[in-house]
């Protein structure tokens, strides 16, 4: 396509805009998903934005460095939030043709997650204290546990199109006419399992949680503080949000605008509030009724993902061709 | 766009079929006997949504009958025994299973892939209309199995053993839209009959053995 082109110019605004949206929006995520806690557990909710003045709170803060720490500890901050940023770039939030997408396709991105996650536990070992070893080996454990169920999901969902590019899978699933796909049903119970253990949600590990012995993500930011732990805790914000955004694109992408006319796309704005909003509820709701699981556990957690998902997969050939 | 109906029952049936193979699973990973008994009635609620399912899809009237005797046995009756039994043998708590969970999540998942492969020239011939459920009836009886093999308590083997009558029951709706009438009540009876058989000799066990672990029962622990 031209540089020249208003098409072009377009869609390259609305790419730009779906970057600066979902910077934006994981804070209010996270908020909504606070408040749907507190008032389910009967607390005074801080509110939606909570977030983001705990948020502002610690960019005013100056940088404090534990001794010992090379530069990889300043520069991991960095890394982690440029690179989900770019990947919010992949994954279509308004626009399902985003201009990058044909760079990445689904396995990439499991690829850049997986790279974030190296480089937060090499973040939390450059410290070298006891806490941030810990967590980062337990989140390295959990992460290498959910990266296979992870893949099956992607190419049990990517057998409608034929293709593990992220909008050729949108494109077919919102063209097909079945009412339901029972392979894509499992998908969605593992996605479900995947989701709670790739960004460290209750039944694996407590987001709340500064208790030694339980903790992962909190252990692998213990030693960061002022701008660089608002900046990690910022990728948390927006990495549980892309999560929940390619939830939505791949197992309720309805509504999402086929083409960019001015209607669809503002359609399309209000329903993925709505959905953001009901997968937060639903996610607060999981996080109240389940107890932590032993962290030996884990394993069967991540099991049951990969059964699921694999079980989808033999669906769709048995059910669905 | 209002899809077809029967494409809905269709996708229906497939949905069924596809939960009643995830139960499966769910027996071989759950924990409490409680939580398996409630597994085996949640099995005969779906058997009955399906096989009334597959009756409106293909008008055989017959197959409305078989599901009200599911429902009545499967659902009702069954279960109810069960959870006496249990109350009666004081048993609850923990099932002891010979492998651990993980490991047989994995087995089960082969035994999917087995049983689907096997089942595909078959279904190939079948003229239902749901014939690509066979190879889910399949893989739900092997899994039923699995279960009978690796766990070591009295009642999870006649658990598994029921469930691979639900199991049975499910392929032969979906392969042939089910037995004859007479047969299908014979079964249910001798299910019935079966797991009154069963609690009996429940009791004589743990009489004998003073508990209802299995491994008693086998010559070469006796010393």
């Amino acid at each position: 396509m031209d540089v020249g082109d208003p098409l072009f110019r377009t869609e390259f605004a609305v790419d730009v805009v779906d970057l600066f949206l979902a910077i934006l929006t994981a804070p209010l995520l996270s908020g909504w998903i606070g408040t749907c806690r507190a008032v389910l557990s009967n607390r005074t909710p801080a509110g939606v934005f909570q977030p983001f003045w705990d948020l502002l709170r610690l960019f005013r803060k100056e940088v404090i460095l534990p001794e010992h720490t090379s530069f990889l500890f300043r520069a991991v901050p960095f890394g982690v939030f440029g690179i989900l940023s770019v990947s919010a770039l992949f994954i279509p939030l308004l626009n399902i043709r985003p201009l990058l997408g044909p760079v990445a396709d689904v396995v990439v991105l499991i690829g850049l997650f997986s790279l974030v996650r190296m480089l937060m536990a090499f973040g939390a070992m450059d410290a070298g204290t006891p806490f941030g070893d810990l967590g980062a080996r337990r989140e390295m454990m959990v992460g290498f546990l959910a990266e296979p169920a992870t893949l099956m999901i992607l190419f049990t969902v990517s057998l409608w199109s034929g293709s593990t590019s992220l909008s050729r899978i949108i494109q077919s699933l919102l063209s097909s006419s079945d009412p339901v796909h029972p392979s894509l049903m499992f998908a969605l119970m593992a996605y479900i399992l995947v989701f709670l253990a790739e960004n460290g949600r209750l039944p694996i590990d407590n987001p709340a949680t500064h208790l030694e012995l339980t903790m992962i993500h909190e252990a692998m930011i213990l030693e960061y503080s002022g701008p660089l732990l608002g900046m990690m805790e910022w990728s948390a914000h927006l990495k549980l949000f892309l999560y929940l955004l390619i939830g939505i694109d791949f197992f309720f992408p309805a509504g999402l605008p086929a083409e960019l006319s001015p209607p669809a796309v503002i359609l399309g704005i209000f329903l993925l509030i709505g959905k953001l909003m009901a997968a937060g509820t639903a996610l607060a709701i999981v996080e109240i009724l389940f107890a932590k699981l032993r962290i030996f556990r884990v394993p069967e957690f991540t099991a049951l993902a990969y059964l699921l998902a694999s079980i989808g997969f033999l669906i769709h050939f048995v059910l669905e061709v | 766009m209002a899809p077809h109906p029967h494409l809905l029952a269709n996708h229906l049936v497939g949905m069924l079929g596809s939960a009643l193979l995830l139960s499966a699973f769910a027996n071989l990973a759950m924990r409490r006997l409680t939580s398996l008994v409630r597994i085996f009635a949640l099995q005969g609620l779906l058997l009955t949504a399906s096989t009334l399912a597959v009756a409106i899809l293909s008008s055989e009237t017959h197959l409305l009958f078989s599901a009200l005797f599911t429902f009545i046995f499967k659902v009702v009756l069954l279960p109810t025994i069960l959870f006496r039994l249990m109350n009666r043998l004081h048993i609850q708590g923990e099932v002891e299973s010979l492998v651990n969970v993980p490991s047989t999540m994995v087995i089960g998942l082969g035994i999917v892939v087995f049983s689907f492969t096997l089942a595909a020239p078959i279904s190939e011939l079948a003229s239902t209309v749901s014939k690509g459920l066979i190879g889910v009836g399949l893989a739900s009886l092997l899994l039923s199995f699995l279960m009978m093999i690796t766990r070591r308590k009295a009642l999870t083997q006649l658990l598994g053993f029921l469930g691979m009558e639900n199991a049975l029951f499910f392929s032969a709706i979906n392969a042939t839209y089910g037995m004859p009438m007479v047969v299908e009540l014979g079964v249910a009876f001798d299910v019935l009959v079966g797991t009154f058989v069963f609690g009996i000799f429940f009791f004589q066990i743990r009489e004998t053995f003073e508990s209802l672990d299995l491994k008693h029962m086998d010559s070469s622990s006796l010393e």
